[in-house]
């Protein structure tokens, strides 16, 4: 190999073939999807709360991607049926996630419907769970004396709470929790499914959307 | 589906044909013949081999290199300070998030100091900011001297340094802050961005007229790495930050993004790094030049496929997964071809690992880009996934990768070319030493402690009588024992840093005095 320009030609041609594989062979694929019936785009304040998810980087310790139950108990645990790709038709950037030090999010609007739990979990998660070791968010909060007629104010066991006062909710905690509870897919899995169905076994493996039907 | 695979299936064929095409054209026109004689090329006519053991001694002059090092040396010297800087920022970054995993209550008081932020600027501190230009700076001292002529357009490269450190500072006030694209490994704001592709731009051109200016007949493959990889990351760079995609279409090219920053930049970086340095310093051309050949074209084959890997069991095609699964394994084979080559040349001349304290640090991080390759090739199967997929396992494996392999490739690349570049030597040798056992016996602790707690916590997780909190649990002492690596680890780039202070700060009176009196 003494040459450059077949080097680089070679090696700028290996990498559009990667790119063709990996990037638009399977954008074309996902594109072709229609989305769900029961996928909404988001509102306004829960669109909010996604940017307030990506920018304090929730999604380097929580997942946006259930798995089948062929490979993991995943619905048993309550995260809800395999996603597949166009459950994420409104989702920029994608928030599918690596690592699950927390459980997975993509149904926990279903999961925990509930505002104060999410208010109160987000301000203090010992509050709930005393071996969490998910990073508190007091500063999505802050401390009134008197909680105005507008204003959420934040259910706290008495170790948690301020001396005196009240915690109330910031915009961008209610945009969150907004978010949050929007989070929901459960409804059936879309007939033209597309994941990976790698693990799947059995006689259920000959049809590819098999698998898709159990949540 | 199958209209799909069967048109896949077809592509691929006809690219398996255009390919065996030029395979014989390059045979039949001796492009790919390479033979024992080309691996000279990293030594000069007449040249005194062997380059072990100086770093506390003054180098001995060699009018050929040095001017071609006295061009280079400025840019080099200025891309490995600021590498140096954004080391010691990240790796403190990097420690804060991983003491916030096991004392979640500690700075919680501003968003800047959440844990998401501090684990990203923590990445791309050290992603963009320290191995970028850590491997830039071993580009720009190689290729000249493996092209046996002077790097052109030195202060365009500098005026590129300057713009790619904008663009690193400006990326990590906008995540402190809050501003990101929000993808891992892509979270610097794409209008940030243009800085950095402005600033690799001013890396790029200078490289490729030295290129073309090249004075010897054998790119040396070194050079095959090299300049691949500043043509392979500017095309992920541009194409991945483009503001246009979403949903799980933004999954695949965010992974194909980020494992190629891996395989096709930092990976080259560092196998071209030493490629070079291992013969250099032991003085004896590698063992087996011909299998660099399948170690380069390999490593371009499969390396670039294999990104998908990272969503097994996700939303996105099962074809797409099972691709980058295969693709994974074949990584073997590139591998150990650089392993014959770089493992058994060093493995012949043992001596020289007491010798020079540089190679130490390279022949380590050679032999973990082994263990790191093979680790992600088993990593890759699905059974073996299934387990280590989610958990601290991933970020172990990313560390034997980016750290054990590259980043110490890099410290002994930095120690090899600072007393030829200054003409100085380190005023305290042995803090070298200290440096090399600080991060070897910190990042073993970090890594065992990663890779025993992430299977448990994979198997807690895929029990399903066991509630998620155990998954918790089970982690936690392990994830103390990976802080307690990470401060040895990061000790160790105190003590790299303050070696290269020593380098700097020493008089000139001194160094000059060492010089003469030889």
């Amino acid at each position: 190999m003494n040459r450059y320009l077949p080097l680089s030609i070679l090696a700028l041609a290996i990498l559009a073939f990667a790119t063709l594989m990996l990037v638009i062979a399977p954008g074309i694929q996902i594109d072709a999807r229609n989305v769900p019936e029961g996928l909404r785009n988001y509102t306004q304040a829960e669109q909010n709360g996604r940017d307030v998810y990506v920018a304090m980087g929730c999604v380097y310790c929580h997942s946006q991607q259930p798995r089948s139950p062929d490979q993991a108990p995943d619905g048993e645990r309550g995260w809800g049926r395999p996603s597949v790709a166009s459950d994420y038709a409104f989702d920029a950037p994608h928030q599918l996630g690596t690592m699950r030090t927390g459980p997975d999010l993509l149904n926990v609007g279903a999961r925990l419907p509930s505002e104060g739990w999410h208010l109160t979990h987000l301000y203090q998660p010992r509050a709930i769970f005393d071996w969490s070791i998910m990073p508190a968010y007091p500063f999505l909060f802050e401390r009134k004396d008197r909680a105005a007629p507008s204003d959420t104010v934040v259910t706290l066991p008495p170790a948690y709470a301020p001396e005196s006062g009240v915690i109330v909710a910031r915009r961008d905690a209610l945009d969150l929790v907004a978010y949050l509870r929007a989070l929901d897919r459960t409804y059936p899995s879309p007939t033209d499914a597309l994941r990976d169905d790698g693990y799947a076994s059995g006689p259920a493996a000959e049809d590819p959307n098999a698998s898709e039907g159990d949540s | 589906m199958p209209v799909t695979l069967g048109l896949l299936l077809a592509l691929s064929f006809v690219v398996s044909l255009l390919a065996l095409a030029f395979l014989i054209w390059a045979i039949a026109n001796r492009q790919i013949t390479i033979d024992q004689h080309d691996a000279e090329t990293v030594f000069e006519a007449g040249e005194v081999r062997g380059d072990a053991g100086e770093e506390a001694h003054p180098h001995r002059f060699d009018p050929v290199q040095a001017g071609i090092d006295q061009i280079s040396a400025r840019p080099v010297l200025v891309l490995i300070a600021a590498a140096t800087f954004w080391l010691v920022a990240g790796s403190v970054f990097g420690l804060i998030a991983s003491l916030k995993l096991h004392w979640p209550d500690w700075l919680d008081f501003a968003a800047p100091l959440t844990f998401g932020r501090m684990r990203t600027l923590h990445l791309n501190l050290v992603i963009y900011g320290w191995l970028s230009q850590a491997g830039v700076a071993s580009v720009m001292w190689i290729i000249p001297r493996i092209f046996h002529t002077p790097s052109r357009r030195p202060q365009l490269i500098i005026w590129g340094a300057l713009l790619w450190n904008i663009g690193v500072t400006l990326g990590a006030v906008a995540i402190a802050r809050g501003w990101t694209d929000g993808e891992e490994w892509l979270e610097i704001p794409w209008q940030v961005d243009i800085f950095l592709a402005a600033g690799g731009a001013c890396f790029i051109a200078p490289l490729i007229q030295t290129t073309r200016a090249r004075q010897v007949h054998h790119i040396y493959v070194s050079g095959w790495y090299f300049l691949a990889a500043i043509l392979w990351f500017p095309v992920l760079f541009v194409v991945a930050n483009l503001p246009l995609y979403g949903g799980a279409q933004e999954a695949t090219i965010n992974w194909w993004f980020a494992h190629n920053v891996l395989g096709l930049w930092l990976t080259p970086l560092g196998v071209g790094a030493a490629y070079y340095f291992i013969p250099k310093i032991i003085g004896k051309p590698i063992y087996s030049y011909a299998v660099s050949l399948l170690g380069f074209w390999g490593l371009a084959l499969f390396y670039s496929q294999v990104g998908i890997h990272h969503l097994i069991g996700g939303p996105v095609p099962t074809w797409l997964v099972t691709l980058s699964v295969v693709h994974s394994v074949m990584m073997f084979i590139p591998v150990i071809a650089v392993a014959i080559n770089q493992h058994v040349t060093v493995a012949m001349n043992l001596w020289a690992l007491r010798e020079s304290i540089p190679l130490r640090f390279i022949s380590f991080g050679a032999v973990m880009y082994t263990l790191a390759s093979f680790q992600g090739s088993i990593e890759a199967l699905r059974s073996v996934n299934t387990i280590t997929h989610f958990t601290q396992y991933t970020v172990g494996h990313a560390h034997l990768g980016a750290y054990a392999f590259v980043s110490l490739v890099m410290f002994g690349a930095i120690y090899q070319i600072l007393p030829r570049a200054t003409g100085r030597v380190f005023p305290w040798p042995g803090l070298l030493k200290l440096h090399f056992w600080l991060v070897v016996i910190g990042f073993a602790i970090y890594f065992l402690a990663l890779s025993i707690g992430g299977v448990l916590q994979g198997l807690a997780m895929l029990d399903a009588t066991r509630p998620f909190r155990d998954s918790v649990e089970v982690v936690l002492p392990y994830l103390q024992a990976r802080s307690v690596g990470g401060t040895l680890m990061t000790l160790g780039h105190l003590v790299f840093a303050l070696n290269l202070l020593g380098l700097a700060f020493m008089t000139r009176d001194e160094s000059a005095s060492t010089v003469a009196a030889e």
